[in-house]
């Protein structure tokens, strides 16, 4: 049995909206060893994004440990999650969220520039790339890519910095099912091949099942 | 890459991009016009003050040096001062404004012509009848005049007996008496010129004339020159200021609504870089890159703007402001805009850098 990438103790995070404070977690353990494809399913509301905002650094916990690969993010500052969010944690949206006046090639090339790395090729990572079937599409604009594809430069941007984890929240809520498949595929190829860490969110229990481990969310807990 | 980015964000935004830079040039042009003209001016009448060949200039109590509107010094006084020591020769003149900024000198042309070598005709001869004028080059050219023409001027037609070269006195030019009376000024005068024997001895005829003369300004020409400076103009330079102040604050408001609706149009791509680990430096320094560019184009646009403010001034009211192109305001220009595009700048940046990710991310 491989060592957990990350591991979660009594993570607790509330909003403060208005004079309202909303639970949005209440005590989540969660353990995800390094190389599995994780599926967090539940409903809207069940707390599962806010999970995913705090494993990829973006906003802090109120309480609780979060560990991934040995750091406790609960004790970063923001500058220290700027940092985290360069190198350890690669995300995936379901809106894609390329920006839209670089073309895919540059939407890749910025993530790793803003790690500090290297813009020259990568041949290793050029087989990543034809893995994703996308190889021939770099030069394009987002507009004048699929959803589908989109889609695919937007994992080819979060794993080009090789990140102990990939995050994809919803990966296939905008997309038809065909490309569905296609995007699940190359997560569990990646997954497979590679051993990326892959935890997904998702309300649809037939894209769960991709994973290997489903986890069901409820009001702010794992159930 | 940064710069490709900016690039890119700059060329998404095509109509913007360019009314940001016109607005630039615009706030430019304000500055570098209001600069051209008051140098221009001033070169102008420096040019004037000098072609006169005068040593000594003369001028009624509580004139200032830039303009005459009125004949307060009796014409006797110029027989006076041609006898004091040393001077050689004196010649009076009056001034009178035709239209807007252009004068009209009335002067003793045969004096004027033993101290200054007088006028150089291009064309045409000096007036022989009372309702003959003198017009310069530049006068000629702009009111496509010639030699028999008829100007309308108060009222009146005065034919152009002749053209001179520019840099003497007005552009306009009528025997001293013929102005006198149509001024209502007869036996009155505006200023006096006066000639010395040495220039050794100019500045004791100053000290002589201004002990005789209490509370005339009496200069050399020299020292009346040095006075049309921006520095030496009361409230030029508080003008000049004003405007520049004025054309940095419409820079300064557009660079602002700019930015503002760009920070606000890109809040999902700002959010973007924040999760792809994009500090709050990283997404200032993209802003005031743009804004560095922005202000690049609107100074370059503003430079070439100013020649067309000239070519407008030339054509609109020709023969009468003087807009001189100033390179080396060009960088003073360029500094303070960019200065008020960064102020623009700064506040959308500060929005766009404190943005939260995941706000930003849900932003539709």
């Amino acid at each position: 049995m491989s060592k957990p990438i990350i591991e979660v103790r009594d993570l607790r995070k509330i909003y403060h909206v208005g004079e309202v404070d909303v639970h949005a977690l209440r005590g989540v353990n969660l353990t995800v060893e390094a190389g599995e494809l994780l599926c967090v399913v539940g409903p809207s509301g069940s707390g599962k994004s806010t999970l995913f905002h705090i494993l990829g650094g973006l906003t802090p916990p109120t309480s609780g440990q979060v560990l991934i690969d040995g750091r406790d993010l609960s004790r970063l500052s923001d500058a220290e999650r700027t940092e985290l969010r360069k190198r350890m944690v690669g995300f995936v949206f379901q809106k894609y969220n390329l920006l839209p006046t670089l073309s895919a090639a540059d939407n890749i090339a910025i993530a790793r520039y803003i790690a500090g790395k290297s813009l020259a090729e990568d041949p290793k990572f050029r087989e990543v790339l034809e893995l994703l079937g996308i190889g021939h599409r770099l030069n394009h604009k987002p507009r004048a890519l699929s959803g589908g594809e989109q889609q695919r430069v937007a994992i080819a941007r979060a794993i080009v910095n090789h990140p102990a984890i990939l995050l994809a929240d919803e990966p296939t809520g905008n997309l038809d099912s065909k490309n569905s498949g296609a995007v699940l595929g190359v997560l569990r190829d990646l997954n497979e091949r590679l051993g990326q860490t892959v935890l997904m969110i998702t309300h649809d229990l037939n894209v769960a099942a991709y994973g290997h481990r489903i986890v069901h969310m409820l009001d702010g807990q794992i159930v | 890459m940064v710069n490709k980015l900016v690039i890119e964000n700059l060329k998404f935004r095509p109509v913007r991009t360019a009314l940001s830079v016109i607005a630039i040039g615009l706030e430019v042009t304000m500055m570098l016009t209001i600069v051209g003209l008051s140098e221009g001016m001033l070169a102008d009448s420096q040019q004037r003050a000098r072609g006169v060949g005068a040593d000594i200039i003369i001028r009624p109590p509580g004139s200032s040096a830039l303009s005459l509107s009125s004949a307060p010094l009796p014409q006797k006084l110029v027989d006076w001062v041609e006898q004091q020591p040393h001077v050689s020769m004196a010649v009076g003149a009056i001034t009178h404004p035709v239209s807007g900024l252009t004068l009209m000198t009335g002067i003793d042309l045969e004096r004027f012509t033993r101290m200054s070598g007088g006028f150089r005709y291009q064309a045409g001869n000096p007036p022989r009848q009372p309702n003959e004028i003198l017009v310069d080059t530049y006068y000629a050219r702009q009111n496509k005049l010639r030699v028999g023409s008829i100007v309308n001027l108060w009222n009146r037609g005065w034919r152009v007996s002749g053209i001179i070269e520019q840099g003497k006195l007005a552009r306009l030019v009528m025997p001293l008496p013929v102005l006198q009376d149509l001024s209502g000024n007869t036996g009155k005068i505006s200023q006096i010129f006066a000639k010395v024997d040495d220039p050794e001895n100019i500045e004791d005829v100053i000290a002589d004339l201004k002990s005789k003369l209490v509370g005339y300004p009496i200069y050399s020409t020299e020292e009346f020159v040095s006075l049309f400076a921006v520095d030496k103009v009361p409230g030029l330079r508080e003008f000049i200021v004003v405007i520049i102040g004025l054309s940095v604050a419409v820079g300064f408001l557009v660079v602002f609504l700019s930015m503002y609706t760009a920070v606000l149009e890109r809040t999902r791509e700002i959010g973007i870089l924040k999760a792809l680990g994009a500090s709050p430096v990283f997404v200032l320094d993209i802003l005031f890159r743009e804004t560095l560019v922005l202000a690049f184009f609107g100074s370059a646009l503003g430079i070439g703007f100013s020649y067309g403010t000239r070519w407008l001034i030339m054509t609109l009211v020709p023969a009468s402001l003087s807009q001189l192109i100033v390179p080396g305001w060009w960088p003073i220009a360029g500094a303070i805009a960019l200065a008020g595009a960064l102020l623009g700048a700064a506040y959308p940046g500060w929005r766009a850098a404190r943005q939260d990710p995941i706000e930003a991310l849900s932003y539709e």
